[in-house]
């Protein structure tokens, strides 16, 4: 295999437990999100075009959907002579074989796939977020700074930082100290689950790890507080921009609505970072005599024949007469009938919504999970 | 049974009456239906129906159908043994002489290990299903089998294309043009079923003879000493020969039930992909009975129009029984009724520009010159 400099390994085997129904089928990086995407394609979108040709997609729970959504990585640009993309699940070996226990086992397991391009960095990524980087701007910082590990952080308000793992830094960024969702922050630097190490140093923190029968073998429990303490030098990366963990019902919704606001920061519409995804052929959308839409993303696929406000419909969806959709996300392939009222829901792949229903009361979020029927005259809220 | 099968798409079409759309590109090559090019029907028609490996034959002037093409994927021609072969190095223009590029390329023919083929140019878009037309050409033993529709409006459309003269057996006894002067038609579709042999020794025919310089004008002249039958196709039909049919079929679009057999979920029509974000309707915005691509913006009022992709129509703007091609940009306040538009075209501030339903005005591409 041809040496490259920088690999990245992105951890797709969660099963995102918190978004309930819309992960029973597939794991969370594989939720469709933004109209015509899935969670996924963001960071292979990213790896693409910040120049990182060699990516392995750790797989662990539910990876069908996920697997054939990724394939040999032609949408990404990842069809490559030379590396490419590589879904890397847990396997046999001789001495038998394990699940993922924790992130750091799962990049542990790989190792020798990691070997084989005997990179100077690994890059760490999590396949669940919302965001545009160039990681090829984080990895110049990491060398100019002769860091063992650069760990990408973003502002977030005080309030909320409670939430978050912060990174408590000195003048020069260098971090003395990781808080875990600390009751009183002593900053505001959250990590973004993005790491860059020196491989080799890596390996062996990974190696010492798997000896400690304690340990989560977890990146963010384990391997930084124990570099950090091991007196590693670690550096925290600003990263400015639009950054979302999709983990829950609420944000995964939110996040789809901040499509729609027009002082959007992760600007989709930048033809020199483009997301890609696997394009499927479906005619242009068509929108009807009685039709009306507002502040809404729609698709090929999609026949709009009642009123859509301030909602995104994904390839496929079909909206019936008189219906109204408000603040909802409708995901692929789904039908909704006639007559059909839907108020802040998100509505999974591929349902049947009969005539004359009511979903959702437009407090909280109502989701609907994929591939079900709802019946003609149905009152739901929240499910 | 069509694995048995060549395709062969000749793109010998007149492109006199649509010059406006064809000055930088082939016919073939014209963007239609918000997302497709004219030629992804005869393409799609032939991939569903088995067809692997598919030749086509163009002139020259063919970038955009080239690119377009790319290395056949979205029709899952990107093989390994047959699949999509681009045969455009011809100067003659095979509207008036197509034997002379099958000659210079014969080779392709003797190599080809399947038995029959479809021969076809690009211009009728319909979903058919070659399966059926193949078994019937089989079982008839006939020579070649012509597909055809019977048309009832034939003095308003389909001008210029063949009008077979059919017996009650099915045999085509001669092939004529429709120039409008009748109702009632049978018009050919440009397609023609046959074995490979006999294609080949067409073609060779030709060459040394030099009495046709046209696969079809043999076919039409030697209708005494080939087997020719005839196959009906019953389904939706648009020929696209001129500016005039070109907006009239895109209009037709805009039907439910039309569109809904073109864009079969059995046969789809494919095509290639982009990566376009989704379209975007804002607060102000009013759509009504349109089709709208992927990546636009709309600001303004669209009806009944047909918006390619990444198209933005400002606030203000009001589109009217319009077709406007990728990328254009429609001024704040800019006011079309029956227009059509090439791709990259801006349209300036409050601008106003009419066409007529029949007489539909085009607005030519000149990368980014505001009008």
């Amino acid at each position: 295999m041809l040496k490259k400099e920088m690999v990245a390994m992105i951890l797709a085997g969660g099963q995102g437990s918190r978004l309930g129904i819309l992960t029973k089928r597939l794991a969370k990086p594989a939720v469709p999100f933004g109209g015509r995407y899935r969670i996924i394609d963001f960071a292979l979108s990213n790896c693409s075009n910040s120049g990182i040709d060699t990516v392995g997609v750790l797989t662990q729970y539910k990876p069908l959907v996920l697997n054939s959504h990724i394939g040999i990585g032609s949408p990404w640009d990842l069809d490559r002579r030379d590396g490419g993309v590589y879904i890397l699940p847990p396997y046999q070996e001789e001495s038998g074989g394990n699940w993922y226990k924790g992130t750091a086992d799962a990049i542990f397991q790989n190792s020798s796939f990691i070997d084989s391009y005997n990179p100077e960095y690994l890059l760490v990524l999590s396949g669940d977020h919302i965001y545009k980087m160039n990681y090829d701007n984080m990895l110049k910082y990491h060398k100019e700074k002769n860091a063992d590990a650069t760990i990408a952080v973003i502002d977030v308000p005080l309030e909320e930082a409670s939430r978050f793992g912060i990174m408590n830094t000195n003048e020069d960024d260098t971090i003395y100290e990781f808080e875990e969702k600390p009751k009183n922050p002593k900053s505001t630097k959250a990590s973004m689950g993005i790491y860059i190490f020196n491989w080799k140093l890596l390996r062996r923190f990974l190696k010492e790890d798997q000896n400690n029968k304690e340990s989560s073998n977890d990146f963010g429990k384990n391997i930084i507080p124990k570099m950090l303490e091991q007196g590693m030098k670690m550096n925290a990366y600003s990263f400015k921009g639009y950054w979302k963990d999709v983990g829950t019902i609420e944000s995964l919704w939110e996040s789809n609505m901040d499509l729609l606001r027009e002082d959007n920061e992760l600007n989709m519409q930048d033809k020199n970072w483009r997301i890609y995804s696997e394009n499927h052929v479906r005619p242009a959308q068509y929108i009807g005599p009685n039709a009306e839409v507002k502040n809404s993303l729609s698709v090929d696929g999609c026949e709009i024949y009642g009123e859509v406000d301030n909602s995104v419909l994904f390839s496929g969806v079909i909206i019936g007469k008189n219906s109204k959709i408000i603040n909802s996300v409708i995901m692929p392939d789904t039908k909704i009938g006639d007559n059909v009222i839907i108020n802040k829901v998100i509505v999974g792949s591929s349902v049947v919504v009969r005539r004359d229903c009511i979903i959702g009361d437009g407090k909280e979020v109502t989701v609907i999970g994929g591939s079900q029927d709802i019946k003609a005259g149905s009152i739901i809220a929240r499910e | 049974m069509l694995k048995n099968c060549l395709g062969i798409i000749n793109l010998d079409e007149n492109e006199d009456k649509i010059r406006e759309l064809t000055r930088n590109r082939p016919l073939a090559s014209i963007p239609i239906a918000g997302r497709y090019r004219i030629i992804d029907f005869i393409l799609s028609n032939l991939t569903n129906a088995g067809v692997e490996s598919i030749g086509i034959f163009s002139k020259m002037q063919s970038r955009s159908l080239m690119d377009h093409l790319s290395n056949g994927r979205p029709w899952d021609l990107n093989r390994k043994i047959d699949g999509l072969r681009f045969f455009n190095f011809t100067t003659t223009d095979p509207c008036i002489d197509d034997i002379t590029n099958f000659a210079n390329n014969i080779e392709y023919l003797y190599k080809a290990r399947q038995e029959y083929v479809i021969f076809a140019s690009s211009y009728m878009i319909c979903n058919i299903d070659f399966k059926n037309i193949l078994k019937k050409h089989i079982e008839s033993a006939c020579d070649i089998t012509m597909v055809y529709k019977k048309v009832e409006d034939a003095d308003q459309s389909f001008y210029g294309c063949e009008a077979l003269n059919i017996d009650e057996d099915g045999n085509v006894l001669s092939v004529g043009k429709n120039i409008g002067n009748r109702k009632n038609a049978n018009v050919g579709m440009g397609i023609y079923i046959m074995k490979k042999e006999l294609l080949i020794h067409i073609i060779n025919e030709c060459v040394s003879t030099g009495h046709h310089r046209k696969v079809k004008s043999y076919i039409y002249n030697s209708l005494d000493k080939l087997k020719v039958k005839s196959y009906e196709f019953k389904g939706y039909l648009a020929c696209i020969n001129s500016l005039k049919s070109y907006y009239k079929g895109s209009m037709e679009l805009l039907d439910h039930k039309i569109n809904k057999e073109l864009f079969s979920l059995e046969r789809p029509i494919y095509t290639k992909t982009n990566d376009e974000i989704p379209a975007r309707y804002t607060n102000d915005c009013v759509v009504k009975n349109s089709i709208i691509g992927n990546g636009c913006l709309i600001e303004g009022t669209v009806e009944n129009c047909i918006i390619f992709r990444r198209v933005k129509v400002s606030k203000g703007a009001m589109l009217k029984d319009c077709i406007i091609l990728q990328n254009c940009i429609i001024g704040q306040n800019a006011k079309l009724y029956n227009i059509v538009t090439d791709k990259y075209v801006d349209i300036g501030e409050y601008k106003e520009l009419r066409g007529d339903i029949t007489i539909p005005l085009v607005v030519e591409n000149s990368i980014r010159k505001q009008y």
